[in-house]
């Protein structure tokens, strides 16, 4: 059983300020569930920068090799065909199919990692906190421990910030 | 980001973001209409008579087409460029506006992308059809296989393959992922269980976590780099499959850029037709304003200028060649026997753009409207100049001919429009037609808001 002190914000200003001095006060913020991305947010969460860009990159890298060599393979090696008296490894050749192999391994794979990462999917069982977060309604989500006196410390600063509806609420 | 005060606004109406969320999904929540229902009707009549005439030709052969010894490719490949083309606005508005931080493509990509994918489908149909055998089409893919070969990796028809498929599939993935966020907002929205159900799947349990967005965020940029060369590479490929014949009339390297600008140019034509009815139909004039119409009728003028000089480089490197058979080749088109055809390609994509030069008549809808069809006949026209006139006349007088095609293959293209706007209608029905988180993020930057006296 775990329980947890939930928020809710009508605008992103005021969550965007009520995190950045929840943050200062180093009290721990469990999630923030927003309708849409609010810029700056995972800067003042103190969040690390997404990986997705290297993991697109290796991908790619490998379906650049991948293409190539294949191509380069079937006809330099396997079943050498003359085709109009050109060069067995024509080089021109090969780069448009290497090109789209690439981009494909790339975004396949950046993709796939999001979705894992983040354990999206088809039919992922993700708690669905409030129906209204996907409308207009931004959330905070806070640790809560034992003392009652965090919850009133926490309650102070959120409601200085503007926040609607804070509650203790346990986690089954 | 500092937003000047002039601009006109992308969002009108003073929005809130419930509202946002509540106009965009009113129309997949209510009933649909009349025009909805005679829509797909006269869409799904169209898509069963070109089914019909796919089968007929698969059936009896490929004879049924008006092709012949001379003209190998003529209405099937045509109708796979302009198809092609069509979907080439859709990635241009998610990826490369994307990348110019162009906050008007909010408004417009969500559907643009949809049709991308409904345009390349319809595209693919067409080489499918034309091998005569589309039971046996995994041929074009290289895999091992008893008879030892390899498909030839020289060829540009091959090329195609790689490029319509990647194109198909990353155009796919942008777009889905795109849609996650609002088909979570579609699922904590609507009533009946089964839908909510179906929306709940197909969210992928979207919860809006901050630490999904700020991932979601990066995929879409790379994604976005991604997509943009490779809707360049596809309509350069495209082009690879005429340019690298010798045959007069294809063999040029203007063909690449002139191909890729002439695709964006249709594909925008495409994209306000459709967006013109639907902004209408399902009253989201607030969000796709009429400043989105003028934004993307001046990437018309621009594209449409773009594709006009190519027509007249073409005409002039011809003569400066000094190549007779080349010369013939674009004399032939001015003012052979399809001369019409060549005419009304210029008409439609030379001149006529130009009068967007006019604000009034840019922000003009019954005007663009018209003019976004002349402007797909035009492409139409195109490809069909470029297709069977380089071909109808060959090196040999004695293998000169005409090209007329047939009812099936006429009924082929109209069940592809069929395909087409049938996939829309549903896409409307089902999804959110506007990126309503995207736009929710541009509302307070780019929103109408009460006159300010401040700054002005």
């Amino acid at each position: 059983m775990r329980r947890y002190i939930s928020a809710y914000f009508t605008d992103e200003e005021d969550l965007l300020r009520a995190s950045k001095i929840l943050m200062e006060k180093e009290i721990s913020i469990l999630d923030v569930l927003t309708p849409f991305p609010v810029h700056g947010l995972d800067k003042v969460l103190g969040l690390k920068e997404s990986k997705l860009p290297t993991v697109g990159f290796i991908a790619g890298a490998i379906g650049t090799i991948f293409a190539f060599g294949f191509q380069t393979w079937a006809f330099v090696v396997d079943y050498p065909l003359f085709i109009g008296g050109k060069p067995h490894f024509a080089i021109p050749a090969f780069i448009p199919i290497t090109f789209e192999v690439t981009v494909l391994f790339a975004a396949f794979a950046m993709v796939f990692a999001f979705l894992f990462r983040s354990k999206l999917g088809l039919g992922a069982k993700n708690k669905i906190h409030d129906e209204r977060i996907t409308d207009d309604r931004f959330v905070i989500i806070i640790d809560a421990n034992e003392s009652d006196e965090h919850f009133e410390n926490v309650k102070n600063i959120l409601e200085h910030e503007d926040a609607h509806d804070i509650q203790l609420k346990e986690n089954q | 980001m500092y937003v000047s005060p002039i601009r006109e606004p992308l969002i009108k109406g003073n929005k809130t973001y419930s509202q946002i969320t509540k106009d965009i999904a009113a129309p997949i929540e209510g009933k649909p209409g009349k025009a909805w229902y005679m829509g797909i009707s006269l869409s799904l009549s169209a898509m069963f008579l070109g089914l019909a005439m796919m089968g007929w030709t698969i059936w009896e052969g490929i004879g049924t087409w008006g092709l012949n010894r001379t003209i190998g490719w003529g209405w099937g490949i045509t109708n796979f460029v302009w198809w092609v083309g069509i979907g080439h606005a859709g990635t241009f508005i998610s990826a490369i506006l994307l990348l110019f931080r162009q906050k008007w493509r909010t408004s417009i990509n969500r559907s643009a992308e949809a049709m991308t994918i409904f345009a390349v489908l319809c595209a693919g149909l067409f080489p499918l059809i034309h091998m005569g055998r589309p039971l046996l089409a995994f041929f074009v893919f290289p895999y091992p296989n008893t008879r030892d070969l390899w498909v030839n990796f020289n060829s540009p028809l091959l090329w195609d393959v790689f490029a319509i498929s990647t194109y198909l599939l990353v155009s796919l993935l942008f777009w889905y992922m795109g849609l996650i966020p609002d088909i979570g907002t579609m699922r904590d929205r609507v009533k009946s269980k089964a839908k909510k159900f179906i929306y709940g799947l197909l969210s992928f349990g979207w919860t809006g976590s901050v630490k999904h967005w700020q991932r979601h965020e990066k995929l879409s940029l790379i994604l976005a780099g991604l997509a943009a060369p490779l809707v360049l590479s596809v309509h350069s490929i495209v082009s690879a499959d005429f340019a690298t014949s010798i045959i007069p009339g294809w063999h040029t390297t203007i063909f690449p850029p002139y191909f890729v600008a002439g695709a964006i140019f249709s594909g925008f034509a495409m994209v306000l037709t459709l967006l013109i009815v639907t902004r209408k139909v399902l009253n989201l004039e607030n969000y796709i304003t009429l400043a989105h119409i003028e934004s993307m009728n001046k990437i018309i003028i621009a594209t449409g200028s773009i594709v006009g000089i190519a027509y007249l480089t073409e005409l002039f490197i011809s003569w400066y060649s000094g190549v007779e058979y080349e010369q013939y080749a674009f004399l032939n088109r001015a003012a052979g026997p399809y001369w019409w055809a060549y005419a009304i390609m210029m008409t439609c994509n030379v001149i006529s753009p130009q009068l967007l030069w006019f604000r009034k008549l840019r922000r003009n809808l019954v005007f663009t409207f018209i003019l976004s069809i002349f402007i797909n006949i035009g492409m139409w026209f195109e490809r069909f100049v470029i297709i069977v006139t380089s071909l109808h006349r060959d090196y040999l007088p004695s293998s000169w001919s005409m090209y007329k095609p047939t009812l099936v293959e006429v009924g082929i293209f109209v069940g592809t429009l069929g395909l087409f706007f049938t996939c829309f209608l549903l896409f409307i029905r089902a999804f959110p037609v506007i990126a309503i988180a995207e736009v929710k993020t541009v509302v307070k930057s780019s929103g109408e808001k009460e006159i300010k006296n401040e700054t002005l």
